[in-house]
Order: C-alpha cells, then sequence, then structure tokens
C-alpha cells in the first residue's frame, strides 16, 4: 500500500477517536470532573441514533441531529442532578460514581433492547468507494477525514473567536480567577457538558462503522478515549486532535507492517509519549 | 379422633412415598454469560435450549426437568468455576452444561472431575478440551471441523492454489489457522501470509489487515474472527477496500456470516463463501420448524444462529441420556455411556453423533454461498461434507494428541 | 484530595482495638457455616489481599493507578508457569517467587512512573499493564494465552494439607492465612514512621519537599512493597484456582479492585474488607437472582454511595458514629 493510502487510513481512524474523545478532554481539563461515563453518553447516543433511523424512518444525518440534541439534554439532566453533587468531591469517588453510572447505562440497555451488536446502515453514498484523482479509497474514511477536520476547525473559531469559548478557555486554565472575574462556572460546565456529550453521541454513530456498537462499547473503548485525551492534553481541543491523528497513522502504519506486535504499539507509543511529556503534547506544564 | 389421624398421617405418607418414586427430577445447571462481552452469546444458547422444550415437551418422558442457570460473567475462568462448584455443592445439579468461553470450561474441569458429573459443552471450540476428562462431552465443534474443511473446500472446490490467512489473535483464531493450513497445504496449496488481526476485544479497524492481505494477492483470503461485531467489520472493509472487485476471494467459517448479522452485511457480500456446521437458511424439516418456532418466541426480525443450534441439540442429549438412566443421572459414567455414540436425526443442523472414542461431535460441514433472494441476502447450500470429525484429534496435533 | 477522615482514623487507631479480631473470627466462622460457598468465599478473601495492597498505594501514598493487576497478573503467571513448565508447584515458595517477580516489575515501573502524577500517572500505569496482558498473549505459548492453563496442580501446602478440588476447604483457609499475615505487614508499616511518612507526601506534598524527607524514595518502596504484595494475591488465585488466563491483567481486573476500594474506604486497612465483601456478596446474590439484569443493581448501588458517602461504606459509618457521638454529649 502506498504512503497516501496508510495516511489515509490512519487519518480516518483517528478522527473517529477524536470525535468521541474531544468532549471528554474538554469536560476533564474544564471541570477537573473524571467522566469514566463519557463513553456511556457515546454508547446511548448511537441507539437514539439507530432508533431514529430505523423506528422514526429518518436518514443519516437528521439521525445525528436527533442523536447530539437528546443526548445534550441527557446530560444537561444527569450533570444538574447527580454530577453538580460531586464536583467538590475527590476524584476516586468521581469515579466510583461515573463506573457506577456506566453499569447503570450497559445494564439498561442490554435489558431494554439487548446484548446484539447494532448496525447502523450508511447512507448509499458514504459506501464503496471514491476516486480522489491521486487515489481510490474508502468513501467513509474521506468523510470522517472531512468531518473531523472541519469540527477541529469549527471548535477551534469556537474557542479563539467567541465570547463563550473566551470563557471556557479561562476557567480551564483558572478556575477561581475566572469565577473571581464574574463567569458564572457552574453554567459553563453545564453547556461544555453538554456539547461534550452530543459530541460523543454524534462520534458513536459517525464510528459505527468502525467501532461497532453494542451495549458494552463504554467499557471496551475506555482505555482508548483516555489514551487520547491524555496524550492531546486535558482541555486542548487541538491537542486532542493531534493525539488523535498520531495514534491513528502510527497505530495504522505498524499494524500493516507488523501485524504480530498487536495492540502493544499504541499502549508503548502512549507509554514513551507520556514520559516525554507528562502533560500531554499540548497540555499545560505543571497542570 | 386418634385413630382418623393415624389413618390420614399413613395416606399422606405413601402418597408422599408414591409421589417421590415416579417422578425423579433431573437437575441440570446452566452456567452461561448471561451479562458482560459474552452476553449476546449466552442468550442464543439459553433461547436454543428453551425452544428445544418448547418443540419437544415430551422430550425428556417422566423425568421432572429443573434447569438451574448461573450467570459465568466473564471469559476470566475463576467466575465459572465458582458458578459450577456452587450448582454442583450447593444446587446439586446432576450435570453441568453450557458455557461458552473455552478458558471457562478449562477453568471447571477440575472441578466437575473431582465430583464426577458430567460435562456437556454447549459452545466452547478449543479441540483438546475434550480430553481433559472422561466426563466431558461436546455437541457444539472444535475450531477445525470448520477450519479444516475450508482447508479442504478452498483446494479442492474452488482450486485455489495460494491463500492468505487472517485470524484474531487468540486460540480459537490460532487453531483455525492451523485447521486451515492443515488441510489446503496438504492438498496442495500454500499459505503465503498469515496475519493476526487484534484480539477479540475491541473490534480493530480492519482496514490495514485487508490492506495487507489484498496486496498480496491471493487466491482466497481466509478470515476467522469471533461471532458478533467483528464479523460486521469485516464484511464492510472487505467491501471498503474493493477486495471483491480485485479479485480476492473471501472464505471463511460461518462465524464471519452469522446469521444474526446477515442482513446488514450488504451487497458486497453475495459471492461469499463460508462452511459451517449451521445456518439458519438450511432447508431441512427440522430446521424449518427450529426457525419459524424461533421467529415466533422472539420476534420476526430475530433469527437463530450456529450457539442457538448448539443449545438445542444441548438439551436433546441431555434429554435422551435422562431417559437412557431412567431418569437417575446420579451415576456419570452411566450417563456418559449414554451419550457416548449417542445419534439425533432430527437435529436442525442435519444428522449429528457424539464419537465415542473422543466424545466429541460429529456433524455435516455445509458449504455455502452467499446468494440475494427476494431482496434479502440468503446462504445458499452447495455443498456438503458429511460426518466431519474434530480433525485436530484424529490426526493428533499438539495437544489434541495427547 | 480529601484524606482528613482518614488521618484523623490513622491516629486514633494506633493500637490494637478489640474489634479488630472481628474480620478474623468472621473469616473462620464462615468456613464452617458455609460449606459450600468456600470457592466463592476463597475469590473474596484474594480480593481482599489484592484490594489491600492497592490501599496501600492508593489511600496511604496517595497514587491512584488503573494498572494494579499488571502485579497481580504477574505473580498469577508466575507460579502458573513454574508449575506448568518446571514442575515446580510447592505453594509456599511459589508465593515467595511471585512477590520477587512482581515486586521487581513494580520496583522498575515505580522508579520511571512515579515521577508522573495524576492522569498522566493513570495511564502510564494502565498501558503498563497492557503491555504486560499483551506479552502475555504473544506469549501463548508459555502462557496458555486467552484460553489459559489447563491441569495445573499444585503440591501440599507445608507437605500436609493438599488443595481441595471441589469444596475448597483447605484453599479457604490457605488463603485466610495468607490473607492475615499480608495484613499484618501492611498494618505494621501502616503505622511505622514509614507509613507515616506516606501519609505526609500524600497529604501536603509540598511540605514534605519542605522539610527534607525522601519523597520519591518513599513512593517507590511503597509501590514496590504494594506490587510485591499483588502478586502474592495473584499467585493466591492461581493456586487456589488451579487456573490462570488472560483476564488477571485485564483492565477488568484492575478497575474492579479499584472500584472495590474506593467503594469500601480507602485510606483506612479496612476499606478493603468492606468493599471487597460487599461487593462480591452484592455481585455473587444478585447474579443468582437475577443472571441477566443484577448489574443494574451493581451500578446504582455504586452511585448511591458515591453521592452519599465522603469515603466509601466506612466513610458512612464514621459520619453515623459522629452523628451519633453529637447526639449523646450533652
Amino acid at each position: 500500500m502506498d504512503l497516501l493510502g496508510i495516511l489515509l487510513g490512519g487519518f480516518a481512524a483517528g478522527m473517529v477517536l477524536f470525535v468521541v474523545s474531544v468532549g471528554l478532554s474538554v469536560t476533564m481539563g474544564l471541570m477537573g470532573f473524571v467522566n469514566l461515563a463519557h463513553g456511556g453518553f457515546a454508547m446511548l447516543g448511537g441507539y437514539v441514533i439507530v432508533l431514529a433511523m430505523k423506528g422514526w424512518g429518518l436518514s443519516f444525518f437528521p439521525a445525528l441531529a436527533v442523536g447530539f440534541v437528546a443526548i445534550a439534554a441527557l446530560s444537561v439532566l444527569l450533570e444538574r442532578t447527580l454530577y453538580a453533587r460531586l464536583y467538590r468531591a475527590s476524584e476516586l469517588d468521581q469515579v466510583l460514581f461515573t463506573i457506577g453510572l456506566v453499569f447503570i447505562m450497559i445494564s439498561s440497555m442490554t435489558l431494554a433492547i439487548g446484548p446484539e451488536t447494532q448496525v447502523l446502515q450508511l447512507p448509499e453514498w458514504l459506501r464503496g468507494q471514491v476516486d480522489l484523482g491521486v487515489i481510490r479509497y474508502r468513501t467513509y474514511s474521506v468523510a470522517m477525514i472531512v468531518f473531523g477536520v472541519a469540527l477541529v476547525v469549527a471548535l477551534w473559531l469556537g474557542f479563539e473567536r467567541t465570547t463563550l469559548g473566551a470563557r471556557i478557555r479561562a476557567a480551564v486554565d483558572n478556575r477561581r480567577m475566572a469565577a473571581s472575574l464574574g463567569v458564572d462556572v457552574g453554567r459553563l460546565f453545564t453547556v461544555t457538558f453538554a456539547i461534550g456529550s452530543g459530541l460523543a453521541a454524534v462520534g458513536a454513530g459517525l464510528g459505527a462503522e468502525i467501532l461497532g456498537l453494542d451495549p458494552q462499547y463504554p467499557l471496551r473503548y475506555l482505555a482508548y478515549f483516555l489514551i487520547v485525551v491524555a496524550v492531546g492534553g486535558l482541555g486542548r481541543v487541538t491537542g486532542v486532535f493531534y493525539a488523535a491523528l498520531l495514534i491513528g497513522v502510527l497505530d495504522f502504519v505498524l499494524k500493516i507492517y507488523f501485524p504480530k506486535g498487536g495492540t502493544i504499539f499504541i499502549y508503548a507509543l502512549t507509554l514513551i509519549l507520556l514520559l516525554w511529556r507528562p502533560q500531554g503534547l499540548f497540555g499545560k506544564r505543571g497542570a | 379422633m386418634k385413630a382418623n389421624w393415624r389413618q390420614l398421617f399413613a395416606a399422606a405418607t405413601l402418597a408422599a412415598f408414591s409421589a417421590g418414586a415416579g417422578a425423579q427430577a433431573v437437575k441440570i445447571g446452566v452456567v452461561l454469560t448471561y451479562t458482560g462481552v459474552g452476553a449476546e452469546f449466552g442468550q442464543q444458547v439459553d433461547r436454543g435450549m428453551q425452544i428445544f422444550m418448547k418443540l419437544n415437551p415430551g422430550a425428556f418422558g417422566s423425568c421432572k426437568v429443573e434447569i438451574v442457570k448461573r450467570d459465568g460473567k466473564n471469559p476470566g475462568g475463576a467466575d465459572s468455576k465458582t458458578a459450577a462448584q456452587e450448582l454442583i455443592t450447593q444446587e446439586k445439579v446432576d450435570i453441568i452444561t453450557g458455557v461458552i468461553y473455552s478458558s471457562n470450561a478449562i477453568a471447571i474441569e477440575p472441578v466437575i472431575t473431582a465430583a464426577k458429573k458430567p460435562f456437556l459443552i454447549m459452545n466452547a471450540g478449543t479441540a483438546w478440551i475434550t480430553n481433559l476428562s472422561p466426563y466431558i462431552a461436546r455437541v457444539s465443534f472444535s475450531m477445525w471441523h470448520a477450519g479444516h474443511a475450508v482447508g479442504e473446500t478452498a483446494a479442492n472446490t474452488l482450486k485455489a492454489k495460494t491463500a492468505v490467512v487472517g485470524f484474531t489473535d487468540y486460540p480459537p483464531g490460532k487453531d483455525s489457522l492451523v485447521a486451515f493450513k492443515t488441510a489446503f497445504e496438504k492438498a496442495g496449496g500454500k499459505v503465503i501470509d498469515e496475519i493476526p488481526m487484534g484480539g477479540p476485544g475491541a473490534v480493530p479497524d480492519f482496514t490495514p489487515f485487508f490492506q495487507r492481505a489484498k496486496d498480496k494477492k491471493p487466491d482466497v483470503f481466509f478470515v476467522f474472527v469471533p461471532a458478533g461485531d467483528h464479523a460486521v467489520g469485516v464484511m464492510r472493509t472487505y467491501n471498503a477496500l474493493g477486495m471483491k472487485q480485485a479479485g480476492v476471494r473471501l472464505i471463511g467459517p460461518g462465524d464471519i456470516t452469522q446469521d444474526t448479522k446477515l442482513q446488514t452485511m450488504g451487497d458486497d457480500a453475495v459471492g461469499l463463501l463460508t462452511v459451517h456446521h449451521y445456518n439458519a437458511d438450511l432447508g431441512n424439516t427440522p430446521n424449518r420448524r427450529f426457525v419459524d418456532a424461533w421467529k415466533k418466541e422472539f420476534g420476526p426480525a430475530s433469527t437463530p444462529d450456529f450457539m442457538g443450534v448448539q443449545g438445542y441439540d444441548g438439551m436433546a442429549a441431555i434429554a435422551h441420556a435422562a431417559r437412557a438412566v431412567n431418569c437417575n443421572m446420579a451415576d456419570a459414567d452411566k450417563v456418559m455411556a449414554a451419550l457416548k455414540g449417542w445419534k439425533f436425526d432430527d437435529s436442525p443442523r442435519g444428522p449429528i453423533s457424539i464419537d465415542p472414542a473422543t466424545r466429541d461431535i460429529v456433524m455435516n460441514e455445509y458449504v455455502s454461498e452467499v446468494v440475494k433472494s427476494g431482496g434479502r441476502l440468503v446462504q445458499k447450500n452447495i455443498g456438503v461434507i458429511n460426518a466431519v470429525k474434530d480433525m485436530c484429534k484424529e490426526l493428533k496435533v499438539d495437544r489434541c494428541g495427547k | 484530595m480529601s484524606g482528613l477522615p482518614a488521618a484523623h482514623a490513622m491516629a486514633a487507631r494506633h493500637r490494637l482495638q478489640w474489634w479488630e479480631a472481628l474480620p478474623w473470627v468472621a473469616g473462620v466462622a464462615a468456613f464452617f457455616l458455609f460449606p459450600n460457598y468456600l470457592a466463592f468465599g476463597t475469590q473474596v478473601l484474594v480480593t481482599i489481599l489484592f484490594a489491600l495492597s492497592l490501599d496501600l498505594v492508593l489511600g496511604y501514598a496517595g497514587i491512584v493507578t488503573l494498572g494494579h493487576a499488571a502485579f497481580f497478573g504477574a505473580g498469577a503467571y508466575t507460579v502458573g508457569m513454574l508449575a506448568q513448565h518446571l514442575g515446580w508447584n510447592e505453594p509456599l515458595s511459589g508465593l515467595a517467587a511471585a512477590a520477587l517477580v512482581a515486586g521487581t516489575i513494580g520496583l522498575v515501573s515505580g522508579l520511571v512512573l512515579l515521577r508522573t502524577h495524576g492522569l498522566t500517572l493513570l495511564m502510564l500505569t494502565l498501558c503498563t499493564m497492557a503491555l504486560l496482558e499483551q506479552a502475555a498473549n504473544m506469549g501463548a505459548a508459555w502462557t496458555g494465552g486467552f484460553d489459559g492453563m489447563p491441569g495445573l496442580s499444585f503440591g501440599k501446602i507445608l507437605g500436609l494439607f493438599a488443595f481441595d478440588v471441589l469444596y475448597f476447604r483447605s484453599q479457604y483457609l490457605y488463603a485466610l492465612v495468607v490473607l492475615f499475615l499480608g495484613f499484618l505487614l501492611v498494618r505494621m508499616l501502616v503505622y511505622s514512621s514509614f507509613g507515616q511518612g506516606l501519609t505526609g507526601v500524600r497529604e501536603n506534598l509540598l511540605r514534605m519537599h519542605a522539610v527534607g524527607a525522601p519523597v520519591r524514595a518513599r513512593l517507590v518502596i511503597a509501590y514496590t512493597i504494594s506490587a510485591a504484595l499483588a502478586g502474592v494475591a495473584g499467585a493466591l488465585f492461581t493456586q487456589t484456582n488451579a487456573f490462570v488466563n488472560l483476564a488477571v491483567l485485564g483492565l477488568e481486573r484492575a478497575a474492579g479492585v479499584l472500584i472495590i476500594l474506593i467503594l469500601g474506604g480507602y485510606g483506612r486497612l479496612y476499606g478493603a474488607f468492606v468493599g471487597a465483601i460487599l461487593y462480591l456478596l452484592l455481585e455473587h446474590t444478585l447474579a443468582k437472582a437475577y443472571p441477566t439484569a443484577w448489574q443494574l443493581g451493581l451500578g446504582l448501588t455504586l452511585v448511591a454511595v458515591a453521592l452519599y458517602a465522603r469515603n466509601g461504606i466506612l466513610g458512612i459509618v464514621d459520619a453515623l458514629r459522629r452523628r451519633l457521638a453529637a447526639w449523646s454529649a450533652p
């Protein structure tokens, strides 16, 4: 396989991780809250999207929108009633809570719908291959790349150019200072949490082609989400983007040439990267 | 008054004794992964058992049947072992059955051997498990049943000379690789690349592995992945990379066209060749009855797959053994004697039997091609290899020979 | 990290209290009261030991790790491979070998990883464990891989007590004794000046540096001892189960023991006991009654404890005691 094909493949794989994980990075960076249930929101969103497509006959993109809104709403509900009570708690209590929440999410989906994998049918034009001039490549992968890049640009613009974004950045850098300057940190949390979870839902829907979708999804991919967030640096959207890209491409390349290595490379890579730069590629030093 | 009480007491005691004598209870302990990563499979086997009881209410004759179910929870061995141990010592079951994962079967074995209880495996497919104890019998399959048959088919039917093997990197995958390679190379073919494709947990992105296979330009690409999410990923990647158009023929055991996932695989699955002991489209009468009953019970969109039929056949085997020992399953040696050589012609997968020498299943392997019929994907039976034994034990490969 | 209740508790409980004999009495009583559940009981004991080892680094040294199963698995596989490939199946020396191997891995990884903290350290411990798991899978010819090692058998304990394959009687008592000895070790460590130094590190890192205490050295030593102890727990697992597979190195086991410790209450020695017994018992009974739905009940319990307790179950107990004391005080 030639270099371009490899780069595209890795890029696309990384983008799937990026879309699901970016919300986790921002909420962990902003709220300092260890939300291990992030994958659970993603999974629930995936199911909403499948339901919207199969049950209500929506097509792919409207279904993604429904998923975003539904999970954002759910996360607001949970954040206001449950998460907010644990903001001052120790990280370990947050871990306990979010793991319990994930168990509840997994078992309720298993009981309500069943343990089987849900299959998301991509629209016709996303299947098959597309001719890019220099190479014929999987349409879906190209679409993922386009979407991921568009998303990171949109998020970056949002962070850099809007007041909300400025407030979020301020609160990530120094929560107390931001609060004392009049930023309503509580409302900021809610909004950020909602957007982050909504994005996770969309990520699950978009990524189902590669990652699959079943009730075990949150725990199965938790390690990958955490790796991308840690390597990218907490609260840094561009950091998560580059981390996901890097990991996606390197993993892809290594799997082609050294398949016997298994998943060793992702973990070894993360180990090396984090030892070299403990704050992540783009994180703040001494955070 | 006193005389009346004594009469009542005598009558009651007599009644109690006679009630006990006729209807002896057969207590079956089931260990399946009802939760966790194996929940989907546990559900299939469990449903197959239910359908058997529904369609064959008289199968156990005069024996009362009691089924106690325990969750194996995970493939880690310890929880299944504890479940089996409690079923035996606390619930006093007569037989242990179920078990999806080979690791759990291996962990359970010392317990059933020490307790001298029969263990009828309804899924776990590592070939040499049946060698571990004389009290183990299996109605499901060994990785070699399908793997070896695919190798033969690739060489003899498809006339392939070169093959690339992609397999999930865990014992069933490795066993399938060895099984396929043994048969294929014996028939004159050559395996030119062996690609481990990640682990059985998280579904990997198959793109790099399949790309590597595509670049080698083999006649056939043999793929083994665990049933479930992986199978879907395989088909999607095969389509997306245009491998069919590139002339790379995908073949594998039925795990890659698992009935529950088949309809989602799209038109590119057409032409896919698989070899397996069961698929829901088999045309024999017992299967039609089985599938109809299944759809009636669990919904028209649901379908049994090979694990479902294993649950069905497992109950058939236990019912046969129960009747053979007159509902008294206390003597495990008698139960095993009844299971060895058991023949069942009414199985949805065609005639099956348990090999008395190895206590493993002997069954047909069906060669099927995926075709489109009436707007849906159907597995058309294009050939059958009759009465296939576990070739690993036949050829005494490695651990199978011990 | 709020550890004040634990510091208070530690200061108050320096000497042996009468009720500290209770867990052991209960353990022996269980042997006689539940003869058919000793396999389950043995699993509980092994998990308590594992959670205890985690408490040493988490509760006392403040190191949050998602990779402690690396040491558990190292110990488990050491014993398994010695028995399978070298025919060395004497139990007690097996435990020692496991402690040595796991402790060494702990020392090396501690030296490298403990330069970091927080999420980074968490991820690094996770990666170390995952790498070991992958290595075990790649070396499946030696480790049995996903399927595990069949037919393991172990010699008599002290040459006298054979392993009881069906009823787990000797396994249970063996595990109980090993747990007791492990607990004594941890208790001694925690109340020693070394242990107090650890608490100092956890409570106020800056001040510890300021008084010139050897912080890194303390952390690495604690990590190594904890690793060795986790290795013993793993070895116990393999010996009592006569089986080991990749699951001993998995995220499920590492996350599970973390949840158990948080549930019971970390930094309080007995949190491991309370957490393991409660969690496993709940899992066990719920799973019997509802083979498909028990995880829901478990999740609800965890959420409830997290919302209403400040440090697990023992935290709730403490809060209740304080309220009672406030009530009864004039």
